[in-house]
């Protein structure tokens, strides 16, 4: 699972009304180059919450985005571009769990697909 | 590229695994179709509801492949096995999505609401009695209860909740699943809708109906909406806007 798709994602339990973002617990991270492809990131970067990968990057290692939402501006510097890139795309995370911050359910990341399937009291 | 698409190999399968089908092959058949305008759209988000093999998610990332903008790709299912052969299937052609276990789009659904630009569904379709749906395993790919819509019913408003103001869904839908009425009700949430690809064999006649937003038909319904506040009851709708109605569902227009 890329930081990308955990940026998606939520707690869909039922009655839980602040299920974002999910806390990343990581057993194993592993990481694969991606090509960079500027016009993606660019359009991306609206549709992103960002704090939410800056905690997630943080929790798999990786540091070196700004900590508060950068202006827009900063889509033009490829050493931005480069970070961005490889905490959006490259970092995944291959086993461990995504926890509800409401609740604490945790939902089983293997063989880095999660696994958002509810109990049947869940939904 | 239509050569790449036929060599999509199943190299790996399951025997709880839903194999592709007619219905898999008329789907991707009319996103070739359409993989002109697929380029022009520029997709940045794109889903598939119910993956099972992998090889639709596949096949629209080989069509989508250089698009310059890139893509990101996402599939969902219910069925353990089906993440797994997608996640070969993915892999042995070169291409990646990111793969959920999940039902339908739970877990998506809020935070990814109106980002998605192509959702492709080819769902559990078949009419069955009811108590099939949802089972465990294959049963569970083909499985769709009454008139084959149980789950067809729950996905749409989903689509519809997931889909950008630019989003097109791509879904399979059987003669059995009654289209228009589909269509109907998908024009009633302000889409419009054509099929792309009408394909008859000897069990099943099956279409491939495509789906988008359409600002006319946001206004007509927000005009009829108001109508009907203000008096003007379903059954005083004008003889023109049942006409209109009935003739949606063959006119070709722009998507
Ligand atoms: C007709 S098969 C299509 C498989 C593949 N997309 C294809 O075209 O060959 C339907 C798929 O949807 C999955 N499915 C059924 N119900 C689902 C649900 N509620 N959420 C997600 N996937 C579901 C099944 O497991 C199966 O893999």
């Amino acid at each position: 699972m890329k930081l990308l798709t955990h940026n998606m994602l939520s707690s869909n339990i039922k009655g839980v009304t602040n299920g974002f973002p999910l806390k990343i617990e990581a057993e194993k991270i592993i990481e694969r180059p991606v090509e960079i492809n500027p016009v993606f990131l660019k359009n991306m970067f609206a549709k992103l919450e960002w704090k939410p990968l800056v905690e997630a990057s943080r929790t798999m290692g990786f540091s070196e985005l700004p900590e508060d939402v950068p202006d827009m501006s900063v889509l033009d510097s490829d050493e931005f571009l480069q970070k961005f890139h490889h905490a959006l795309l490259e970092i995944h995370l291959e086993e461990g769990a995504l926890v509800c911050p409401e609740t604490g359910r945790k939902f089983p990341v293997q063989k880095g697909i999660p696994n958002m399937m509810l109990h049947e009291d869940e939904v | 590229m239509p050569s790449m698409i036929a060599q999509i190999r199943l190299v790996s399968s399951h025997p709880e695994v839903y194999e592709p089908c007619e219905d898999s092959f008329a789907l991707v058949d009319a996103l070739l179709a359409d993989r002109s305008k697929l380029l022009e759209h520029q997709p940045a988000l794109c889903l598939e509801i119910g993956c099972g093999s992998g090889y639709v998610i596949t096949s629209l990332a080989l069509i989508l492949g250089h698009a310059e903008s890139g893509a990101y790709y996402m599939a969902t299912d219910i069925n353990p096995y089906a993440i797994q052969v997608t996640s070969e299937t993915l892999e042995a052609h070169g291409v990646y999505a990111e793969l959920i276990r999940t039902n339908i789009a739970s877990g998506l659904e809020g935070r990814l609401d109106g980002l998605v630009d192509v959702i492709v569904c080819n769902p559990p379709y078949v009419p069955t009695p009811e108590d099939e749906v949802g089972r465990d395993g294959i049963a569970s790919s083909w499985a769709g209860g009454e008139n084959g819509r149980r789950v067809i019913d729950k996905i749409l408003p989903i689509a519809d909740n997931l889909l950008s103001e630019k989003g097109w869904l791509y879904m399979v839908l059987l003669a059995e699943n009654n289209p228009s009425e589909v269509c109907l009700q998908m024009r009633e949430k302000g889409f419009a809708s054509r099929i792309v690809v009408q394909r008859s064999t000897e069990e099943e006649t099956l279409h491939i109906v495509k789906f988008w937003r359409d600002p006319d038909i946001q206004i007509e319904n927000n005009e009829s909406r108001s109508k009907n506040r203000n008096g003007n009851t379903k059954a005083s709708e004008s003889f023109f806007t049942q006409m209109s109605r009935l003739s949606f569902w063959k006119r070709d227009s722009e998507q």
